[in-house]
């Protein structure tokens, strides 16, 4: 789904990411990790176009993604923080993506407009929405197009327990119904609930790609924490 | 398309928030009381002129800058739907621009209506089109030095540096180079100074219109003798579409390449 190829990115003279190769398997749950600064928020930055490479290529879909904005309409994306124009309304912003993305009312999926209750916010202004509720409609906004490839930073952060596990229910049906899932969390054992494939991040290089049940068994540790913490440990040994 | 799409949905946000009724209230208010201290039409329309040439960019450029730093994170999400940087753009700028002129042209005018002066012929149309000139060239200048300027209170300094220059220090610089270049023919060089800033273009397109000539000052009085009238109003109208022109493909520049 996602082919990258010597990709490298500085800001002045930090280097940010330094070379990295990857192959985002379709219809998989791929997380990707790291520590603060290892590059993880620039690597999916360059994937939605908003951040200019210095160097390499991301093709999407078997297509290159430098040139046009068409691409993008085949993707879906959650914010780590959800930002939109303070004085409209729920309703509006809805509007305003609708209108931007095109398509028809019919092929709209609501449902998670349903299940998170937002019909009681629509008509206020998005500055007066709590956390909670902004991440409610950043992830009502990323499910609605289907798009076949979902980019979430930190989708959970900021949601109560309740909303939190209907949307990691939603995530997994995404994957049975073969979209293509790219994720981030701080909370491990939300990668080990819904991740096939872990992805880590070092110093802008891609430290190792290995599927989740492969960590797991190869390691011997009972969660999806101590076998990454075990993997640190070796590759500083 | 797509630009006038977030046009229209910034236009709206925009015209929510307090500051634009404000700025219109605030011209209202001394529009308003041009007349009440005895002015008729034609008088009026001079004192609103030195507010209008020192206010107007004043507060488009500070206002631009603070409106594209607020709207990072949301421009950030805006480009991640499929939307190309440069409709993007444009439709920011006008979604500020359009409605910061309208409430300039509301505000200061409205007064005329109601005091029965809006038959002064043409005086008052050129006056509140001068100010939408000028509101729409000081957006776009603080929209090229917002994006080229990561930091926040950088670029707001940039802005207040690049309005103070305009305003007062080139005045003090014309008067510098008259003064020491007084025995030399001097009209060639202060043409080519005032195309250097908006805001004489502006009073020079204020003054040649409005028959002032006594007040037009030293840059006014040249064009009106070099050019003669409509000459003179063709070439600053032109010098300020250039200056509407250029920050405004320098600020696409720079939004095109930026990195969100």
């Amino acid at each position: 789904m996602i082919r990258i190829r010597g990709l490298r990115k500085s800001y002045g003279r930090t280097s940010v990411l330094d070379g990295v190769d990857l192959d985002i398997a379709a219809g998989q749950v791929t997380a990707i990790l790291g520590p603060n600064g290892a590059g993880k928020t620039t690597l999916i930055k360059s994937c939605l176009g908003l951040v200019h490479p210095d160097a390499g290529e991301i093709s999407i879909g078997g297509v290159s993604i430098n040139g046009d904005a068409e691409y993008r309409r085949r993707i879906g994306y959650m914010p780590q923080v959800p930002r939109y124009p303070e004085n409209l309304t729920v309703r509006e912003i809805l509007a305003m993506i609708r209108d931007l993305r095109g398509g028809n009312e019919g092929d709209l999926d609501t449902e998670m407009m349903d299940v998170f209750a937002l019909e009681t916010q629509m008509d206020k202004p998005f500055r007066a929405l709590s956390g909670g509720n902004r991440q409610r409609v950043s992830a009502a906004i990323a499910f609605m197009f289907r798009p076949p490839l979902l980019f979430l930073d930190e989708p959970t952060a900021g949601l109560d327990p309740v909303a939190s596990s209907t949307l990691k229910d939603r995530i997994r049906r995404e994957k049975e119904q073969g979209r293509t899932v790219i994720l981030t969390s701080h909370v491990m054992s939300e990668i080990e609930e819904l991740a096939d494939v872990v992805i880590y991040l070092l110093d802008g290089r891609i430290d190792f790609e290995r599927s989740v049940n492969d960590l797991m068994h190869g390691t011997g540790e009972a969660t999806l924490e101590r076998a990454i913490a075990r993997m640190m440990i070796r590759a500083v040994a | 398309m797509n630009t006038l799409k977030i046009f229209r949905y910034q236009t709206r946000d925009v015209l929510r928030n307090r500051w634009i009724p404000g700025y219109a209230l605030f011209f209202l208010l001394i529009s308003d009381a041009l007349f009440r201290f005895g002015g008729d039409g034609e008088r009026v329309i001079l004192s609103l002129m030195n507010v209008v040439l020192l206010l107007v960019p004043l507060s488009a450029v500070m206002l631009g800058v603070m409106y594209l730093y607020s709207s990072r994170e949301y421009i950030e999400l805006l480009l991640t739907q499929p939307i190309r940087r440069g409709e993007l753009f444009l439709g920011l700028f006008g979604g500020l621009a359009l409605p910061l002129s309208a409430a300039f042209v509301v505000g200061a005018g409205l007064p005329f209506l109601y005091h029965g002066a809006a038959g002064t012929g043409a005086a008052l149309p050129i006056l509140l089109g001068t100010g939408v000139l000028l509101t729409v060239i000081f957006v776009a200048l603080a929209f090229a030095l917002a994006l080229v300027t990561e930091d926040r209170t950088r670029g707001m300094g940039l802005a207040l540096l690049a309005w103070m220059g305009f305003a007062v220090l080139y005045n003090g610089l014309v008067l510098l180079v008259v003064q020491l270049f007084a025995d030399y023919p001097l009209e060639r060089v202060v043409i080519g100074l005032s195309v250097l800033n908006p805001i004489d273009l502006g009073r020079i397109l204020l003054l040649l219109n409005l028959d002032a000539a006594a007040l037009m000052g030293f840059t006014g009085a040249v064009f009106e003798r070099f050019f003669g009238g409509a000459t003179g109003r063709a070439v600053t109208l032109a010098a300020l579409s250039l200056w509407l022109a250029v920050p405004l493909l320098l600020g696409r520049r720079a939004f095109l390449r930026k990195n969100f």
